[in-house]
């Protein structure tokens, strides 16, 4: 039952950054890509309708969290006190302006908000980006439960970490560039003109950024993170999720250039989920470990809630999340098709 | 008290205080946009879905600002109050897990079916998103509600091996007697404060002589409404909310109605200060043994003062609590009689051209946000000083390892950027009641 959660959990929380991962993306690389408001209009527009939705993956993923690991997410959610809030700030900012940009016609409050909202987009995919290497390297637990990181120490992955150093800083820049990439496929794929060439020039340089930076990570998480290494010796059948990751890899490289757009874009989604498939075999049981005394990592087992909790909690969540994938099916196929930069698109 | 959990408090304080001015309109409008489109739907004229369309655009705005800041709510549970999470988790996770999964995405999605697809949709579909979002919005408040109510009063439930609170029956959880009443509260008053919403937008154009026609019908409907609603108020929604505070917080009961002695035939206290060093209340104005009455429906009930409970289990800030409670039924008392005496002219025809009644609803509408967010602190004041009533104190549900000073961190920033968005909220609204409603209807397209 904590395995099945631990998967539902990683599920949600793939599903968000596959979803709200392309929309952050379009808002990292919005001002270079649109310079002129109709094509800014243009790229809103293609992912307007969806986003609010996208966020839904968030508020479903922390909930789902709370409901069946509640001990993982107090102890988390405290222990990442400070980027948490900082996170949810940007957050604010971010929906703040993607709602107030149209609202007047006006040169100074468009570029005040469209600037807003790249900023922020690109510090949030750097943000996931530092947390996801944070839950890797692990924590400093205490025998409590509980632990409490600052932004930065002295940037060392040793006993009393921060939220960044020389590990996690690698790992928040190529999330970026992993999620300005994706963000870029989907513009590709959504739009046409102007737009969509400049986004697609992007994506070549991107890709190599992404590959030399994974490259890195990769060695340097053996060394700061045994217990990966470890989960893979035992369990070779785990080797499928880095070479799903390679497969995606490859194949955003290999539809990118015949201008195949959609499968480039899928192609992304396999290569981030792969890679997050792999962080989470990589440090199953484990959901937090610590930096410390291994003995002190949380586990899926030493978090979860009560047995009949999570089987309660199953019966409403199956249809819950059903509706959802519903709701996500119908409302992208009334979307479909590509934005166009003048006119009545949708 | 030391100063980290003062902080993990006025946080969380100002944060919901502040979400909550959002929401309540929301929850409230949404019906009246119902009844806008199926007045719509039943006459085919065109004033009640310019209406409905006009107040669209009034909830799209506060829906979104009630989104961005109803995030740091679901998020604070964790960041700052990381002990009571752990504790408490199993169960309340269950129903905000729920409104995660299912009413954020009923809300969210319809709305933009209903703010968008008038033009695609017939006018029977869009009626159904609009029944969609009211049902979303409504499920919403539910689940939230019995989030609390089950903090307020605890069941279905077990202490676990472990000593942490295991979930025994969900459906106990769902059913919480305590749930009942407050919801019902709380949406109703929701209603009335979207209804004196409605009412002073109307009453405003009338005065200024701008469309009129649809004045009249923000009035009609508002009016009509906000006194249903506003009268089912202390009866019977808040006399059953105080008849459980009675039965299952008897002190809260006490420090709200300043009785600070048992008494026989105990009064209902109109007006008057609670001094907390003589522990008497100063300057009373009373109504004799009508407390009694309204708690046991007998003149001459014993009610329980301050002084049968031991100290530690009285609520911590027992002034603030008997304010809040005063606030919030004096003001409640005040709404009546402006919305009967509207209600009334509007049955004799004269509402629309009776310029002090018009100001008079103009100016009111403040007046049901103050006595809402009053309500809701004389509810988790009273519920003070336990975080789950009998089960865990307030002092011992903070996160253990977030300092004071990064508390106060994050809670100036907040107040920072909410400075920011009560400006931009009031700049939006405003350019929204400075257009007005669309005078056509938009065309196929």
């Amino acid at each position: 039952m904590q395995i099945l959660w631990f998967c539902l959990v990683a599920l949600l929380l793939a599903g968000y950054v596959v979803f709200d991962g392309f929309d952050l993306g379009a808002g990292i690389i919005y001002l270079f890509v649109a310079r002129s408001d109709a094509e800014r209009q243009q790229v809103i527009r293609a992912i307007g309708p969806v986003r609010d939705g996208n966020e839904v993956w968030l508020v479903a993923a922390g909930g789902t969290m709370f409901c069946a690991f509640p001990v993982l997410f107090a102890s988390s959610f405290s222990g990442f006190y400070l980027p948490l809030m900082v996170a949810l700030w940007l957050l604010i900012l971010r929906g703040l302006a993607l709602e107030l940009r149209d609202h007047l016609p006006n040169n100074l409050w468009r570029s005040l908000w469209d600037t807003v909202f790249a900023g922020a987009s690109a510090l949030l995919a750097f943000a996931f980006g530092a947390a996801l290497g944070n839950v890797i390297r692990g924590v400093p637990l205490e025998s409590t439960g509980y632990f409490f990181v600052p932004f930065f120490s002295n940037f060392q992955p040793g006993p009393n970490p921060g939220v960044l150093d020389w590990y996690t800083i690698p790992i928040a820049l190529s999330a970026a560039l992993m999620i300005a990439m994706h963000g870029a496929l989907w513009i590709a794929y959504k739009t046409g003109g102007a737009v969509q060439r400049r986004a697609k020039g992007m994506v070549g340089p991107l890709w190599w950024g992404v590959v030399l930076l994974a490259v890195l990570i990769t060695l340097l998480s053996f060394r700061v993170q045994p217990h990966v290494a470890e989960n893979f010796a035992a369990h070779p059948w785990g080797y499928i999720f880095p070479a799903v990751t390679l497969v995606g890899l490859l194949a955003i490289r290999k539809f990118h250039q015949p201008a195949n757009e959609l499968k480039a874009f899928l192609a992304s989604t396999v290569f981030i989920c792969g890679l997050l498939c792999t962080a989470a075999f990589g440090i199953f049981p484990n959901v937090l470990p610590a930096s410390g005394d291994p003995s002190l990592s949380l586990t899926i087992y030493n978090t979860s809630a009560s047995s009949y909790g999570m089987s309660t909690a199953l019966k409403w969540w199956i249809p819950g999340m059903l509706l959802v994938m519903t709701y996500f099916f119908v409302v992208y196929r009334y979307f479909r098709g590509k934005v166009h930069a003048e006119g009545e698109g949708f | 008290m030391d100063s980290a959990l003062v902080m993990h408090r006025l946080h969380f304080a100002f944060t919901i205080t502040y979400h909550y001015l959002f929401p309540q309109l929301t929850m409230g409008l949404a019906l009246l946009i119902l009844i806008l489109k199926t007045m719509a739907l039943w006459t085919r004229d065109e004033r009640y879905s310019g209406s409905a369309r006009f107040w669209a655009k009034i909830f799209a705005i506060n829906f979104a600002f009630g989104v961005i800041t109803g995030i740091p709510m679901e998020f604070q549970f964790g960041t700052n109050w990381a002990a009571f999470s752990r504790e408490a988790g199993a169960v309340i996770g269950q129903t905000l897990g729920m409104e995660g999964v299912f009413s954020f995405f009923l809300e969210s999605s319809f709305l933009g079916l209903f703010l968008y697809g008038e033009k695609r949709l017939t006018p029977l579909s869009h009626w159904g998103a609009a029944f969609m979002v009211f049902l979303g919005s409504w499920l919403s408040g539910y689940l939230i509600i019995s989030t609390d109510a089950w903090m307020q009063h605890p069941v279905g439930y077990q202490i676990g091996p472990d000593g942490h609170v295991m979930l025994t029956s969900f459906w106990a959880l769902l059913s919480n007697p305590w749930a009942q009443w407050q919801y019902l509260h709380n949406m109703f008053a929701s209603v009335v404060t979207a209804s004196f919403v409605m009412s002073a937008i109307g009453a405003y154009y009338l005065l200024v002589g701008q469309h009129e026609q649809y004045a009249r019908t923000f009035l009609r409907v508002g009016v009509v409404c906000g006194f249903i609603f506003v009268m089912m108020l202390p009866f019977p929604t808040g006399d059953g909310q105080g008849k459980a505070v009675a039965l299952n917080q008897p002190q809260t009961l006490a420090a709200m109605e300043g009785l600070f002695q048992s008494e026989e035939g105990a009064p209902m206290v109109l007006l008057g200060q609670p001094d907390m060093e003589k522990l008497r209340l100063d300057n009373p104005v009373e109504v004799p043994h009508v407390l009694s009455f309204l708690t046991y429906q007998r003149w001459k009930a014993k009610v329980q003062g301050l002084n049968d409970f031991p100290k530690d289990l009285w609520p911590e800030n027992i002034p603030l609590l008997y304010y809040s409670y005063h606030i919030m039924v004096g003001l409640g008392t005040l709404l009546m009689p402006v919305m009967a005496l509207a209600a009334f002219l509007l049955y004799r025809g004269q509402l629309y051209t009776f310029r002090p009644m018009l100001w008079a609803l103009m100016l009111a509408f403040p007046f049901p946000y103050i006595a809402t967010i009053a309500g809701w602190l004389t509810a988790e004041l009273g519920r003070q000083p336990w975080l789950i009533f009998g089960v865990m104190r307030t002092a011992q549900g903070a996160s253990p390892y977030v300092s004071a000073g990064n508390g106060l961190f994050t809670l100036l920033g907040f107040l920072g950027l909410y400075a920011v968005l009560s400006v931009l909220f009031v700049f939006l609204i405003g350019r929204e009641i400075y257009h007005g409603p669309a005078p056509q209807p938009q065309h196929k397209g």
